[in-house]
């Protein structure tokens, strides 16, 4: 089977005004379809800019990165991309436009469809009472569910997620975690989710890239059997991750 | 100090409830007093400070008893309702205001031109910066003397003096709300795949709308005042002048009362425009969208 988005040797670097900061070097993975990739590591292991590198936000410096086998060039409605900050929804827009706005400019639905499906997810999320609610008056928890509901109604080849739900109090985050891990049973998406929470990786994802940082390499890449596994396997994956990114900051201490 | 260390909180038993169904529970009010919500009225305490003032000027004005140098206010009412009744301040007023859009909008209809530019090029922000810096501080009214020199007496003249005093304004505040829209929503657009002139149309505009607006009602007071002054100047153009040459008139003939009359049409009309037609526009965007309180 032919994975959906490759990764292959990328490496991404930018520029601030002073010196050019390498992100990721030579970082290779592949997605598969149905596959909920998370994106491990500590900050600044790069993560963040490899899913920027995904959305076509930086063009890699060295390696390639294909969906569906062809390169990624720039920014597109095929690759929808949840991001952390609240401040995603456009504010002009009632939760119901906000969702149908993608579908729209982008013409990869009409009006009527758009709208059945804005009020579908919507529904789907927990929202339904909220359509015709401006953002500003929802919570935090509540303005991430629209933001996944508006890129899942998308039909996107595959979601980006860049710690959707890092923002949230403790409560919050632990109950989206869930309704996503749902959601997944019921759509079966695609998702590349960039998180530095061990627990929320192990929680969410079915398969984890951890990366060392400055700049961001790859680590290991490991299955997690998810929530269904329970237990005792979670609790031993994560203390696994939690040694190896511990181990790496032992070993930098020693050298330092 | 041994009575210090000796201090512990005491041990309190616990405790389980059962919450009470709160689902229905209708909206919980606490009635104001009547007072309280005269008060709650912009409006009403707005008025008010008008009629101290008004009150201050009658008080200061009749044992002063000289209509040549500060008429009561009373008189000047009376004038102000005269000369609307027998439809002078009117035509005047409908003069003003017409070349006032005109001007008004052709400085608006440029400074998005130049906006759109600056966004999409580094020339163009270069060049608005480099232009806005040098005319921004320039009054409109030093013009004047250059644009009669080209455009002769009359209404061209003027409209030339609005846009100028109308484009900075503007163009400096959308510039700068564009420069301030968030990452954030700068990327979702662009993972939506908008670009150039659908880009900035819907998620610049919107999102840098608080600035744009706040630019809007500084180029109307800008305008405002250059076309009165601008009136003033040289008056009398095709028949009928309007308001500025209205008060120029009135003082060439001692009517100091209608001086003064012509004087608050032209705030009045100011009012208007600011908590009518902004405030409008106001409540049903930036307002309604969260963006200000």
């Amino acid at each position: 089977m032919t994975p959906l988005l490759e990764v292959d040797g990328v490496t991404l670097q930018y520029k601030t005004k002073q010196h050019l900061v390498t992100a990721t070097y030579r970082v290779g993975f592949e997605v598969h379809r149905g596959d909920r990739f998370i994106l491990l590591g500590p900050s600044g292991c790069g993560k963040s800019t490899l899913l920027k590198g995904v959305a076509g936000f930086l063009k890699p410096v060295e390696g390639s990165i294909r969906l569906n086998g062809k390169a990624i060039e720039r920014p597109g409605p095929d690759r929808m991309m949840v991001f952390q900050e609240f401040d995603q929804l456009l504010p002009w827009k009632t939760v119901k436009q906000n969702v149908m706005f993608p579908m729209l400019t982008s013409g990869k639905f009409g009006r009527r469809e758009a709208e059945q499906r804005a009020l579908a997810f919507i529904a789907k999320v927990g929202l339904g009472k909220f359509a015709d609610i401006f953002p500003h008056m929802l919570s935090g928890g509540m303005k991430q569910r629209v933001a996944i509901a508006r890129a899942m109604a998308m039909e996107p080849d595959i979601l980006l997620m860049d710690e959707p739900f890092a923002a949230l109090d403790a409560l919050t985050r632990r109950k989206m975690q869930e309704e996503l891990l749902q959601l997944w049973e019921e759509i079966r998406f695609t998702v590349l989710f960039v998180t530095h929470s061990i627990e929320e990786a192990v929680i969410v994802g079915n398969r984890i890239l951890v990366l060392s940082p400055h700049p961001g390499q790859v680590k290991a890449e490991l299955n997690s059997r998810g929530e269904a596994g329970g237990g005792d396997g979670l609790v031993a994956l994560q203390s696994r991750i939690h040694d190896m990114l511990f181990a790496e900051r032992i070993e930098k201490a020693l050298a330092d | 100090m041994s009575e210090r260390t000796a201090i512990l909180p005491p041990v309190r038993p616990e405790f389980v409830r059962k919450t009470l169904d709160a689902s229905n529970v209708g909206e919980i009010v606490r009635p104001l007093s009547a007072w309280e919500r005269l008060t709650n009225i912009t409006a009403v305490r707005r008025i008010f400070i008008l009629v101290l003032l008004a009150a201050l000027w009658q008080a200061y004005t009749v044992p002063l008893d000289n209509p040549l140098i500060f008429p009561t206010f009373s008189d000047v009412m009376a004038a102000l309702w005269k000369e609307t009744i027998n439809g002078e301040l009117p035509a005047r007023i409908l003069t003003s205001i017409k070349v006032l859009l005109m001007g008004y909008a052709a400085g608006v209809g440029l400074a998005a031109v130049l906006t759109t530019f600056a966004v999409s090029t580094r020339i163009g922000t270069d060049f608005l910066s480099t232009l806005t810096a040098m005319f921004n501080p320039l009054p409109a009214i030093a013009l004047l003397p250059l644009a009669l020199l080209w455009f002769g007496l009359g209404n061209p003249s003027l409209v030339f003096v609005l846009i100028h005093s109308v484009l900075w304004a503007v163009s400096l505040n959308t510039h700068s709300g564009f420069l301030s829209v968030s990452e954030t929503l700068r990327m979702a657009g662009n993972n939506y795949g908008l670009t150039g002139i659908r880009y900035v149309m819907k998620i610049l505009v919107p999102a840098a709308f608080p600035s744009i607006l706040t630019g809007l009602k500084i180029g109307w007071a800008f305008a405002w005042r250059t076309l009165i002054a601008a009136e003033l100047v040289f008056g009398v153009s095709s028949g009928s002048g309007g308001l500025g040459w209205f008060i120029f008139e009135n003082r060439n003939e001692l009517e100091v009362a209608n001086v003064f009359a012509g004087l608050i049409t032209v705030i009045i009309i100011g009012l208007v425009v600011e908590s009518v037609v902004f405030r409008t526009i106001e409540a049903h965007t930036i307002r309604k969208w969260g963006m200000q309180r």
